[in-house]
């Protein structure tokens, strides 16, 4: 059997675990614990360690989902939590303008972790004052080639299109693989 | 006078509180078909300990080899800002590590106190073997004394042997590679997960042992073998089969030349490399048609 992971990250609260949970076929295994200190105005629950989820394929192929722990104070998970990874989605809450540079870093970190491909998730475009996703792409200054896509994590339709999108700019790398596979193999013939 | 005896002749335990009563100091060198091990001790408190598992071997225990294996630094890093950090004084080490921003005190200390009380436990699972206290020894120079009281490990000892003896009788081997299990199971629903059982989760793949794990967790051995009989136990993960044959043959090339060693390490190296010079790995070694089956399964969701 084979098994592919893929991480979920993204500022406190941006709506990973709801993501995770969307999308899973089993109930999302997570840590949850009740916020005490001042994160409390905004939710009752942080993820402590890390969400997971699954979706299986077929008898052989199981993808994974591990969602990242939203508060810094549990960052050391990160790089443990990328390694071999397809690839990651970063869910920005876009209501909430002050975590947009936070994501900006987390986006920054999981660069130096892996080149693997990731998308940019403008989550909560269902509530009214959702930035739109290319506003945030302006605000994250992301260059033009990485995919800032319109999420609603409650929504199934809207995870499986973005989850789609990412498939999609992994399923190019490989492409690039054969364009230069093509290259070098024209070159020494 | 050396105090000297045989391990199944004592309980191990019941030395240890003697060191303590006594406030001892010395070394307890101990010699058993699983491994050597030495304790140093001052004042009837534990100050180093070092450990290996192959009989053959003197046990190292420096700073160096337990910073590179608790995953906290990598030996690239060290080398990097301290050319000579891998026979290096552990003091000296330490401090241009933590002058140079790599780690701190506090990392320092507490994986130095970890790998002694992993020591230590290890140690009281040995039912055969040789002791031999040598009072008024002291640790070598060059290593750090970092003194931990032997109330906890007396208190702790004997549950956590027993403990650890019913472990590996459960998980003889940590040689065994992990996958999650099939078909979703009820269960699931109810397990509640600390950060170290995460950690363990988050390196469960067909290719790693337990060994791996253990290894790249960061967990001793003994946690990493709890953790993983509990989650073998409430079913989230099974057994997917031993560790790969490739890491039996790597692990068997010191019976061939270094020459040959060399060409074919270089031969390894030249083939995936020779396209793509990136030093960060763009995926994991995944099929582009798996990829495929991904997109057609969510599609079709
Ligand atoms: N309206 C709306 N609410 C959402 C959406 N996604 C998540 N939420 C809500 O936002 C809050 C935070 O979502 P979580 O999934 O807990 O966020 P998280 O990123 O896992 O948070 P941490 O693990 O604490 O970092 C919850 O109350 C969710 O129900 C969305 O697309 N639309
Ligand atoms: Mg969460």
């Amino acid at each position: 059997m084979q098994t592919v992971k893929m991480v979920i990250t993204g500022p406190f609260a941006a709506g990973k675990t709801e993501f995770i949970q969307t999308i899973s076929e089993i109930a999302v295994v997570a840590t949850e614990r009740k916020i005490t200190d001042f994160t409390k105005a905004i939710k009752d629950n942080t993820t402590v360690a890390m969400d997971f989820g699954r979706i299986t394929v077929d008898d052989d192929l199981v993808l994974y989902l591990f969602g990242t722990p939203g508060q810094k104070r549990f960052d050391f998970m990160w790089e443990i939590l990328s390694e071999g990874m397809l690839g990651f989605i970063v869910l920005v809450d876009s209501t909430r303008s002050e975590t947009f540079k936070e994501a900006r870093q987390i986006i920054d970190i999981f660069r130096t972790f892996s080149n693997t491909p990731f998308v940019v998730a403008a989550n909560k475009q269902d509530l009214e004052d959702a930035w739109p996703p290319e506003d945030l792409r302006i605000m994250l200054d992301l260059e033009p080639h990485i995919k800032v896509l319109p999420c609603v994590a409650t929504d199934r339709e809207s995870v499986k299109t973005v989850l789609l999108e990412l498939l999609y700019s992994i399923l190019e790398t490989y492409e690039d693989d054969e364009e230069e596979q093509f290259e070098a193999d024209t070159e020494t013939n | 006078m050396a105090l000297k005896g045989k391990l199944q002749d004592i309980r191990l335990t019941q030395f240890l509180n003697l060191v303590k009563l006594a406030r001892k100091t010395g070394c307890l060198s101990l010699r058993s078909s699983q491994g050597n091990a030495i304790l140093f001790f001052r004042e009837g408190k534990l100050v180093h300990a070092a450990l290996t598992k192959n009989a053959n071997e003197e046990p190292g225990g420096d700073l160096y080899t337990l910073l590179v294996r608790s995953g906290k630094v990598q030996a690239s890093q060290i080398d990097a800002v301290f050319p000579n950090g891998a026979s290096a004084d552990d003091k000296q080490l330490g401090m241009r590590l933590i002058n140079a921003g790599l780690v701190s005190r506090n990392d320092i200390l507490r994986i130095v106190r970890k790998n002694m009380l992993d020591v230590v436990y290890e140690t009281l699972t040995w039912e055969e073997g040789a002791f031999e206290f040598q009072p008024n020894a002291t640790p070598p120079p060059e290593r750090l004394a970092v003194p931990i009281t032997l109330d906890n490990i007396i208190l702790e000892g004997d549950r956590h042997r027993e403990e650890m003896v019913e472990l590996k009788e459960d998980l003889p081997s940590l040689d065994i590679t992990l996958r999650f299990a099939e078909g979703p199971r009820a269960n699931l629903v109810n397990i509640n997960l600390s950060p170290d059982e995460w950690r363990v989760i988050s390196f469960i793949n067909p290719r790693h042992s337990v060994a791996d794990i253990a290894r790249y967790s960061g967990l001793s051995e003994f946690e990493t073998r709890r953790i993983v009989h509990k989650l073998l136990k409430n079913g989230l993960v099974e057994v997917a089969g031993k560790a790969t044959v490739q890491e039996a043959a790597a692990g068997n090339s010191h019976s061939r030349s270094r020459a040959a060693r060399t060409t074919a390490t270089k031969r390894q190296q030249s083939r995936p490399a020779g396209r793509r010079p990136a030093m960060k790995p763009k995926r994991p070694d995944v099929e582009k048609s798996v990829v495929n089956r991904l997109i057609k399964f969510i599609r079709g969701l």
